[in-house]
């Protein structure tokens, strides 16, 4: 399977990047990893006309400490977001979801940018940053803008990010020493989340869903029980409330909503074992 | 678009189009042909080369995007006298392969397991080749080919 034919651009420097977004125009698209528009190409489910390959942009690949959070390089790919040290001290959620995003060759090539720009809501990290209180940092023509994560997840493959802005830095307030949870049920090893939740309990409570509606969501009623003192199974039982799982190949949407259900009281019950 | 990359330390340059993909720039173009395509969407892992020594699917990098890299393939193993490297003589002695399809891609995977944990646990194997699928389902061997090499500790790319 091949791509469309598409011209090609390798940006040296983000003010490259912004500047050839702004000349391609809609067609254009930029590429980090690879790793979610490569495939969609090959089915042709994209055809950009233009690829701007911000993969070498190396001052976008890091991981630094900022005191009350940490800063993560929209380039930073999974495999280096998994192993920081800084990230697992204080944000551990994160470093662990990171290594569980699809295998290691994926994970050698994706970035967390490329992930969270796509929005898509079976996607891993995204969740993380939703349950973790994370903003996101956007450099477009007119300067740059923070977006936070509960805000920025519009819709379907949709986000915040305007098409002439780079996602840069994923801003994490540190959770160091709180209690957390990952659950990722799938039937494969590499496959992508059925259903999953990403839980942090500590100063901060954050609940989040993977595939349980058109984005990655909150499971707000489950926060808010969680608030009002409830139990963690009290709680769990809430946790589709309001949402509105699809129907795939997978599973049905009943489905989805008992595999939430259990899978946030596990989420909640490991959390608080921490 | 000019690519100038090495495979197996020999330096290449060509004039591909940006939509080629790495590994038919690898089969087609450089000519070597012992990097293979399975599933040809990201899911099977056969197409697994080494670029700059770590693992990844080149049915999903276009090969403007290696440009500069030094990539290896499963060519590349193998030591100009042709004594076969670590990895490859684990896979035969543990008897790791059956129609061998996948081999290519298990043995790249595989050095880049051990590259990143050189002394990994038996689960540590098996979710390290998560990217890879034996149709002949010959796992079981295959990870005792992994650790073997592992135990010899002889293995680096
Ligand atoms: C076999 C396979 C299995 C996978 N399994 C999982 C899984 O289990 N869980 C999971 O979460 N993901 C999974 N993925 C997806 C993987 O995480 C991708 O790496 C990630 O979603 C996209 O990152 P990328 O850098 O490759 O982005 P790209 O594919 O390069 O880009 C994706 C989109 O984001 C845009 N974009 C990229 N970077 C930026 C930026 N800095 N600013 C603005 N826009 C940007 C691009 O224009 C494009 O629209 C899998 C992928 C494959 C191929
Ligand atoms: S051919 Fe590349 S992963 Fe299957
Ligand atoms: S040996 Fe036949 S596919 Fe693995």
């Amino acid at each position: 399977m091949i791509p469309a034919g598409f011209d090609y651009r390798r940006a040296a420097t983000l003010d490259e990047a912004l500047s050839l977004l702004a000349d391609g125009g809609d067609e254009a698209k930029l590429i980090a990893g690879g790793h979610s528009l490569l495939p969609l190409m090959k089915l042709r489910l994209a055809a950009p006309s233009m690829l701007i390959d911000i993969g070498r942009l190396g001052d976008l690949s890091f991981v630094r400490d900022g005191g009350d959070h940490v800063v993560v390089g929209a380039l930073t790919r999974h495999r280096d977001v998994e192993i920081d040290q800084t990230l697992r001290d204080h944000v551990p959620l994160l470093a662990h979801v990171a290594g569980q995003v699809g295998d290691p060759q994926v994970r050698h090539r994706g970035t967390i940018g490329g992930s969270i720009a796509h929005g898509d809501p079976a996607s891993d990290l995204p969740a993380a940053c939703l349950a973790l209180g994370a903003s996101f940092k956007a450099v477009g023509p007119s300067g740059e803008r923070t977006i936070d994560a509960s805000d920025f997840f519009l819709g379907f493959l949709e986000t915040a990010l305007g098409p002439d802005e780079v996602l840069t830095e994923i801003i994490v307030p540190k959770a160091t020493g709180a209690g957390w949870s990952f659950q990722k049920f799938n039937r494969r090893a590499q496959d992508w989340a059925i259903v999953g939740v990403a839980a942090v309990r500590g100063e901060r409570t954050g609940i989040s869903l993977i595939n349980m509606g058109p984005t990655p969501v909150r499971a707000s009623a489950t926060e808010d029980a969680l608030a009002g003192g409830a139990s963690a199974a009290e709680a769990a039982a809430r946790a589709a409330e309001g949402l509105e799982p699809p129907s795939d190949l997978n599973a049905t949407p009943e489905y989805r909503v008992h595999l939430a259900q259990v899978l946030v009281r596990r989420a909640l019950e490991e959390a608080s074992a921490a | 678009m000019k690519v100038s990359v090495t495979v197996n330390g020999v330096p290449q340059e060509h004039e591909v189009e940006p939509r080629t993909l790495l590994v038919y720039y690898i089969r087609e173009v450089v000519g070597l042909t012992g990097t293979n395509i399975g599933c040809d969407t990201s899911s099977c892992g056969a197409c697994t080369v080494l670029v700059d020594g770590e693992s990844v699917k080149s049915c999903t990098m276009l090969a403007v995007q290696a440009d500069g890299a030094e990539i290896t393939t499963i060519e590349g193993l193998a030591g100009s006298d042709g004594q076969m490297h670590p990895m490859q003589e684990a896979f035969r002695e543990k008897h790791a392969l059956q129609c061998g399809y996948c081999t290519p891609g298990m043995v790249m995977a595989a050095v880049s397991l051990l590259k990143e944990h050189p002394h990994p646990t038996e689960a540590e194997v098996r979710e390290g080749l998560e990217g890879n699928l034996c149709r002949c389902t010959g796992y079981h061997n295959i990870v005792e080919a992994v650790l073997h090499a592992a135990s010899t500790g002889s293995v680096s790319a």
